[in-house]
């Protein structure tokens, strides 16, 4: 295995009930790198993205085959713990979702779920997250206030200092600006240029342009399918694979 | 008939509804209450049953609610997690909810009569408070179950997986955000469970009594404000015997609203979910 890669992924199925969603997918992730995916609606992004940690465990339905490795270690292995491994891979979700309590208990969710009882700790760990999110001067005044209070955007920048307050090594995101307006958009792809100095990212977007903007290494994903990954520069301007290339001068999808 | 004059007829249909609805209501609780009033004293509320008071139907009324809350909620809300938090949805925990499902739907005089075999009978517990508390509180529990069902399923399934995905496990993911946000639909539901036992009769009388002495423990026979009411209604012959049971009516009737009231009030703090 390579030293920089975080994620290696191999021969990747996954099946809802009989059908499925992700056919023999193989790649490798790298460690502080921004990896983006893209491709039409339905193709299994979220899918993909929801197995690095473990978020399709919910369903009942679901089903896989192959193997994922975080730093050489199968995730799927009997005895892995799942709440360590989420702890790890940090999610963002496609709608921001805070829980319906105040900014402050937001933000310390998960290092109190861990048993961090300490108050100055929690303190701490609350105003390093809130900065690391670009949120802190927006909402120090206010700390006790409910998170639904917020706008959109920063409702979503909440939701990344609630994930970068548990120290992950990665982070995985889920189309985090499709429900923001451009000003918030940019606000939290600012905010990711500052993460990718810390963390791996991984990002699905229906947008070309944010993909373009941001990743340094594009996934293009068709029906179920990894049809090419690479060098974003690369993937843009000259795709090798004819799909890659219809898809990104918007011939379909 | 022109689409307007429909319109109209339509409106006038729903008003018609609303006014009467609401009518009959003002009616029934304002001649109760006129009625009632004038034999309300201090006297009648905190008096023994021999100077012609309810206090001692008033503490079994509260007995009975306690008793079968405090064991119709917490096991009611448990299963109600495990229904929708934990099992796998298969043909069995299907049957489990149409069985709960049903069990809601079934007349309150069954449970009375399971009470009176299983409690009173085989349990030895005779007829007293107790029997009765937990005769209610299986009648209850499925109403409980349901009502909780469909909190936990209201409740956003992002909730759970932002929760999940911060590396909290599933038993910090109920407690901390899913039940909190359930409360407010646990509670409506407790509170028409309460209105449910305190509005019960016959399951009532046949396994805690008729007794009018005030309970001294749990195991004493006792006389809710219901069953007093239905039997002073039953041998109220003189205008006087009327008026002390719509008196006790009136209490009934505040009691419950004034129940409702605090539930509601509870719930409206609890409910974080409004910013
Ligand atoms: N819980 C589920 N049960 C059954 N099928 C599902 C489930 N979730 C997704 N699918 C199917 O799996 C396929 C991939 O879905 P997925 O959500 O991963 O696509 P996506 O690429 O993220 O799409 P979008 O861009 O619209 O978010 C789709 O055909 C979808 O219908
Ligand atoms: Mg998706």
């Amino acid at each position: 295995m390579a030293e920089n890669n975080k994620f290696e992924v191999e021969n990747l199925d996954l099946f809802y009930g009989e059908f499925q969603a992700l056919k023999s997918i193989t790649m490798d992730i790298e460690a502080n790198k921004v990896t983006a995916f893209i491709g039409p609606s339905g193709c299994g992004k979220s899918t993909f993205l929801r197995t690095l940690n473990r978020m399709n465990d919910l369903i009942d339905t679901v089903r896989i085959d192959g193997e994922i490795k975080l730093d050489g270690q199968d995730i799927y292995k009997k005895d892995v713990d799942v709440t360590d491994l989420r702890r790890r891979v940090g999610m963002v979700f496609q709608k921001p979702n805070p829980f319906p309590m105040s900014i402050y208990d937001n933000v310390v969710y998960g290092p109190r779920a861990q048993g961090i009882k300490d108050k100055k700790k929690l303190d701490e760990i609350a105003e390093s997250s809130l900065r690391a999110a670009a949120l802190w001067d927006e909402v120090k005044d206010k700390l006790n206030k409910s998170g639904l209070a917020l706008s959109g955007g920063q409702q979503q920048r909440l939701c990344i200092a609630r994930t970068i307050a548990m120290k992950p090594e990665i982070i995985l995101m889920d189309e985090p600006t499709s429900a923001l307006d451009p000003i918030a958009t940019l606000k939290v792809e600012q905010l990711m240029e500052e993460l990718k100095k810390e963390y791996t990212i991984v990002i699905v977007t229906h947008s070309m342009q944010q993909a373009a903007r941001i990743s340094d290494t594009t996934a293009f994903f068709l029906m179920g399918e990894l049809i090419e990954m690479g060098d974003t520069n690369d993937i843009f301007s000259n795709p090798k694979k004819q799909q890659t290339e219809d898809y990104i001068t918007g011939r379909f999808g | 008939m022109s689409r307007k004059t429909k319109d109209l007829l339509m409106k006038a249909l729903i008003m018609f509804s609303t006014i009467f609805t609401v009518g009959v209501l003002v009616i029934i609780i304002g001649y109760i209450f006129i009625q009632g009033m004038g034999h309300l004293s201090f006297d009648f509320i905190f008096g023994s049953a021999e100077t012609g008071g309810i206090w001692p139907m008033i503490v079994s009324t509260m007995y009975i609610v306690g008793i079968s809350l405090a064991i119709s909620v917490p096991v009611g809300i448990m299963a109600a997690i495990y229904l929708t938090e934990y099992a796998k949805q298969t043909k069995f925990v299907s049957l489990i909810r149409l069985a709960t499902q049903s069990l809601a739907g079934i007349p309150s005089i069954i449970f009375g009569l399971f009470g009176l075999a299983l409690f009173v009978r085989a349990f030895g517990l005779n007829v007293s408070i107790l029997s009765a508390g937990f005769t209610l509180a299986i009648m209850n529990l499925p109403v409980i179950i349901r009502a909780t069902e469909e909190a936990l399923k209201s409740v956003p399934q992002s909730y759970r997986e932002g929760s999940l995905g911060l590396g909290a496990t599933k038993i910090q993911t109920i407690w901390k955000v899913v039940l909190p946000s359930a409360l407010p639909g646990i509670l409506t539901a407790v509170i028409l469970a309460i209105g449910r036992i305190v509005g019960e009769s016959a399951p009532v009388l046949l396994t805690a009594g008729v007794l009018k002495d005030l309970p001294t423990s749990v195991f004493d026979g006792g006389r809710t404000l219901t069953v007093h009411l239905y039997l002073l209604a039953q041998e109220a012959i003189s205008p006087e015997d009327f008026q002390i049971a719509f008196a006790t009516a009136t209490v009934l009737i505040i009691i419950v609203l004034v129940i409702n009231l605090i539930a509601r009030f509870v719930s409206a703090k609890l409910d974080k979910t409004k910013a």
